[in-house]
């Protein structure tokens, strides 16, 4: 059919055609990256920190643990006194500050992908069966959810924290059930809204099932919202552990963690600054990634938005 | 007549997310002390686009001015370039010599702030009137546009009014500071036929008090047909034909004017006929005009379409098109 | 087909044939009061007492303003919304009495097609997945049969095949609702509901979907029902129309019975209301120009409810809802002021 055609039978002028398969969706990823700068620049920060989590042992010059006091408190490579055996400088105990903050993205990570992990998975169940039976299940689960998220959230956390005990399994227990609600309302909402929608009714129309209308209809509309929520709830999270490894409440004071080294540095905060100066601005690299990464990814996954989006 | 509105050679694009959106392309148009003017188009025919762009209404960035005057003659005795003027300057003219009535009434209201209040506050600041003159003329003008106990309802707020009340609301506070334009962007197409009709006589009779000018804008040929002084046809972000109505509708030049004509059903039922659809769709307007528009769904195209963007040719008295085709007589126009 | 003349009436053989047969149907939205110990303070009487019969082929249009409950009726009469009163049939089949699995499997019969063509549309579907859809439900071939179908229904609705592979924000809005079209006629129903469905499209786009719509029901005997506000295109492609206000009934008759003899003030009022596009007719034409808007469904009017807006009301107009019935053969009407006879009305 030549081009004419087309527009006669179809009133479309569309003639090119889109190849299928995984390469275009590549292609047309990268493209939308490339439009905005800061969500690329977000992606690369964060896939930064990913890759200096996976490859810490490759990494690090030292042992993050070995300390070395002869060697404590020198200041980084570029002041004074410093030297280039350690870049980063080291801590009071003499242990490499650079080994330090490239184990330590280890536990934030950790604490962040397994927290939302358990978060996002429960959190969405819940919230698909309050949406979606509705009645008075929905009214009992939210009125339990609204309780728990009128709680203050610092004041909750550091309270079951200091009951439970320094673990990394602890921390993320604590992070991934106390996010639970969050995750509960924000799929609520979508579900409701949803269910509300043309094509939902449109499948009842056709004799569809409601496990058919969930799982092909809701579910997938769902992931868009919840993937971008998840990103900054991670953020959140990395930022929430490093607050309780600040105030000794997160994993046990050997592991580096970039909370611990905030809380070690601390007292020695005008005299040696790079001891805490170093962790803060690990935690700042990754949350400032996450989020710019995660702003791209909402404007991104919601097709609607693509075309008008500036 | 005195021209009140000139509108030169106006361009604007829009730089989005996923490229130049050539809003429009080229647009003049005069307007007339007193007259209505209906500018008709489909969506994305830039018919709001260019009134909003006149009053700097649009959003800019994305929204950019590449080229265009639009001189107004009713601020002052020197005519002003509304596209020239700065923040302060457009704003003594926007509200005051150039009223708005949008179409969505429930959102262009403030919806804090009693409409009492709305209007008479924008009276005090462009007619300079105290508080209390203020007040009185706004609750003559409420009555006057037929709400019922204007006195009373002058503290209401804008969601205690039904749809068709809200819209008459908005026509005051486009009416308040006796405009010398009011620009309607399609303020009926939310409204109930029934509603519409209320509305469309309301306008006609403020209009011939108030010696206003009307620009109405909208996609329906019929609500125009009574009563528009003259109408401007729109098509992908450029005028294809301005005529006077009788001469329009009894004699369109352009063939996208006649095929909007003949894809109207007739009231009066044919209900045995066919409509005559107009082929295809809108063109993208991502791609920069190299010929006529509408030459992808135009029955009567030769090569000539294909390569040059038609100007303005006049076909008879105050009927303006721009096509290459003399339909009529199945020829193509002689240069002009 | 572009010189097709559509034939006044349905095929003659189908003639008097129901296709649908709607009785006292009604639909009330309660209007509760309190959170958890929530009890009913009132209703939303969205369809009150409506009854009409749609015969085989035909297309019967729905017009009135927004709020007279005219999407409702269509919802109801599909059971997508279950109705509060009252029967419908598909031909012998009592709708209202069938249970969930009944009516699942009755689906396939019948069809919607709704106004808004972009939130009917999964955004997450490709087109063919999305035209797929019923026929994969209701298992109906292999899924290569299913894919040939897929593409012959693109076809049928004029929309290229090979643009099967988009996803709906892809398309225009004329397009999109094509492919709703496509997707209602997956199953090959026999009754549509259309919900407005050209209301949100540009003018020229309205006119190739209205051809669409005639097209298809020369081609596969398909009986509509046409729901709209723009009553000029409902008697367009009607064959006989029904003039709703406030969930009732108040005129239901043939085109040109419409348009020549309406009888009820409603009807006429709205007709009088229609812009002509003709600026001489229009500006020469008597208005009758109803005051206010149209009342709450919640708290209608009592007695007949368009008394308090009818330009010949009587006093007695407000103290009984007329009675909805045939005046004369194949024109029905609910007014007081309707003569026994029929024909005109007592004062006008």
């Amino acid at each position: 059919m030549d081009n004419e055609a087309i527009i006669k039978s179809t009133g479309s002028r569309i003639d090119e055609e889109v190849e299928g398969g995984i390469w275009s969706k590549f292609v047309y990823v990268w493209r939308l990256l490339y439009r905005d700068k800061a969500g690329m620049l977000g992606l690369a920060m964060f896939l930064i920190v990913v890759a200096t989590a996976v490859f810490s042992p490759v990494l690090s010059p030292y042992d993050p643990l070995k300390q070395d006091l002869m060697a404590a408190k020198q200041p980084p490579a570029w002041s004074e006194k410093g030297t280039m055996a350690h870049i980063l400088g080291t801590d009071n105990l003499g242990r490499d500050m650079l080994s330090r903050i490239i184990y330590g993205s280890r536990v934030s990570l950790t604490v962040g992908f397994f927290g939302v992990l358990i978060a996002c998975s429960l959190g969405m169940t819940i919230g698909l069966i309050s949406g979606y039976i509705g009645g008075r299940v929905d009214s009992f689960i939210m009125g339990g959810v609204n309780m728990i998220l009128a709680l203050p959230y610092l004041v909750f956390v550091v309270f079951i924290a200091s009951i439970l005990g320094r673990s990394l399994f602890n921390v993320i227990l604590i992070f991934g059930f106390t996010n639970i609600p969050i995750f509960a309302r924000i799929t609520r909402g979508e579900v409701l809204r949803l269910r509300e929608s043309g094509f939902v009714e449109s499948a009842l129309s056709i004799g569809a099932t409601r496990t058919r209308i969930l799982y092909s209809h809701i579910l997938p509309n769902l992931l868009g919202p919840l993937i971008t929520i998840a990103t900054f709830e991670m953020s959140g999270m990395i930022f929430y552990e490093a607050g309780l490894g600040f105030l000794g409440l997160s994993v046990p004071p050997s592991t580096p963690s970039w909370g611990n080294m905030l809380a070690s540095g601390r007292q020695y905060l005008t005299i040696y600054p790079w001891i805490a100066t170093f962790p803060g601005l690990a935690i700042v690299f990754t949350g400032l990634g996450m989020n710019l990464f995660g702003d791209w990814l909402r404007d991104v996954l919601d097709p609607r938005l693509r075309r008008t989006k500036r | 007549m005195t021209k009140i509105l000139s509108v030169k050679n106006l361009v604007i694009k829009f730089h989005t997310f996923d490229g130049v959106v050539h809003a429009l392309n080229n647009v003049s148009f005069d307007l007339q002390k007193g007259e209505t003017l209906a500018i008709v188009g489909e969506s994305g025919s830039g018919k709001s686009v260019s009134m909003l762009s006149l009053l700097h209404l649009l959003p800019m960035p994305p929204a950019k001015i590449e080229n265009g005057e639009a001189w107004f003659y009713g601020a002052g005795k020197e005519p002003v370039d509304l596209l020239k003027l700065n923040r302060s300057g457009i704003s003594k003219i926007r509200g005051g010599k150039i009223g708005f009535i949008f179409q969505d009434a429930l959102s262009a209201l403030n919806p804090v702030m009693t409409i009492g209040r709305q209007i008479s506050e924008s009276t005090m600041e462009h007619l300079g009137l105290s508080h209390a003159k203020a007040k009185e003329k706004t609750i003559k003008l409420l009555d006057r546009v037929g709400i019922p106990g204007a006195r009373q309802r002058y503290d209401n707020f804008p969601h205690q009014f039904s749809g068709g009340m809200r819209q008459r609301v908005m026509i005051a506070v486009s009416m308040a500071c006796n405009p010398k334009i009011v620009i309607a962007d399609e303020p009926t197409t939310a409204l109930d036929v029934t509603v519409q009709a209320q509305i469309v006589d309301l306008t006609k009779e403020l209009q011939k008090e108030f010696k206003i000018a009307v620009v109405w804008i909208t996609h329906d040929l019929g609500v125009v047909a009574g009563m528009a002084d003259r109408v401007l046809v729109m098509y992908a972000g450029a005028p294809v034909e301005i005529a006077e109505a009788q001469d329009l509708y009894a004699n369109p030049q352009h063939p996208y004017t006649i095929g909007l004509m003949n894809a109207l059903p007739s009231v009066k039922g044919h209900e045995d006929s066919r409509l005559t659809s107009i082929d295809g769709m809108p063109p993208d307007l991502m791609e920069e005009p190299h010929h006529c528009q509408f030459a992808w769904r135009c029955p009567y195209t030769f090569d000539r379409c294909w390569k040059e963007i038609p100007q303005q040719i006049m076909v008879g008295e105050n009927h303006v098109v721009s096509c290459f085709f003399d339909v009529e007589n199945r020829r193509p126009r002689g240069h002009v | 087909m572009s010189e097709h003349i559509r034939s006044q009436k349905p095929d003659s053989t189908t003639e008097n044939q129901i296709m649908v047969r709607v009785q006292n149907l009604k639909k009330h939205f309660p209007i509760t009061k309190g959170i958890i110990w929530s009890k009913q303070v009132g209703a939303v009487k969205a369809v009150n007492n409506v009854s009409f019969d749609i015969m085989k082929g035909e297309t019967l249009g729905v017009v009135g303003e927004s709020g007279c409950g005219k999407s409702t009726t269509g919802r109801a009469i599909l059971n997508l919304l279950k109705p509060t009163s009252g029967k419908v049939f598909l031909e012998d089949i009592e709708i209202t009495a069938l249970n969930d699995n009944e009516l699942r499997h009755l689906r396939p019969r019948m069809q919607m097609i709704f106004q808004d063509s972009y939130d009917s549309l999964n955004p997450r579907h490709s087109v063919a997945k999305i035209i797929a859809e019923p026929m994969v439900v209701n298992k109906t071939g292999s899924p290569a049969e299913i894919r040939d179908r897929v593409m012959e229904l693109l076809e049928l609705v004029g929309l290229n095949p090979n643009h099967a592979v988009r996803y709906p924000h892809e398309f225009s809005g004329g397009q999109r609702q094509r492919i709703n079209i496509a997707k209602a006629l997956a199953l090959n129903p026999d009754f549509i509901v259309c919900d407005e469905p050209i209301s949100a499209l540009d003018v020229s786009i309205q006119a190739q979907i209205v051809n669409l719509f005639q097209d298809l029901q020369d081609q596969l005997g398909l009986t509509y029902l046409f729901i709209a506000h723009d009553l000029s295109m409902v008697q367009h492609i009607s064959h006989r129309v029904a003039v709703m206000y406030l969930g009732q009934i108040m005129e239901l008759t043939s085109c040109k019975n419409l348009s020549d003899n309406p009888l009820h003030p409603y009807t006429q009022s709205l007709m009088s209301a229609v812009p002509i596009p003709d600026p001489t007719r229009e500006r020469n034409r008597t208005r009758i120009i109803l005051e206010g808007e149209v009342p709450s469904p919640s708290s209608p009017p009592r007695g007949c409810v368009f008394h308090n807006r009818c330009p010949i009301a009587k006093d007695f107009c407000g103290d009984k809802m007329p009675e909805y019935k045939e005046i004369i053969p194949d024109h029905f009407l609910a007014c007081h002021l309707a003569d026994d006879k029929g024909g005109s009305l007592i004062t006008v």
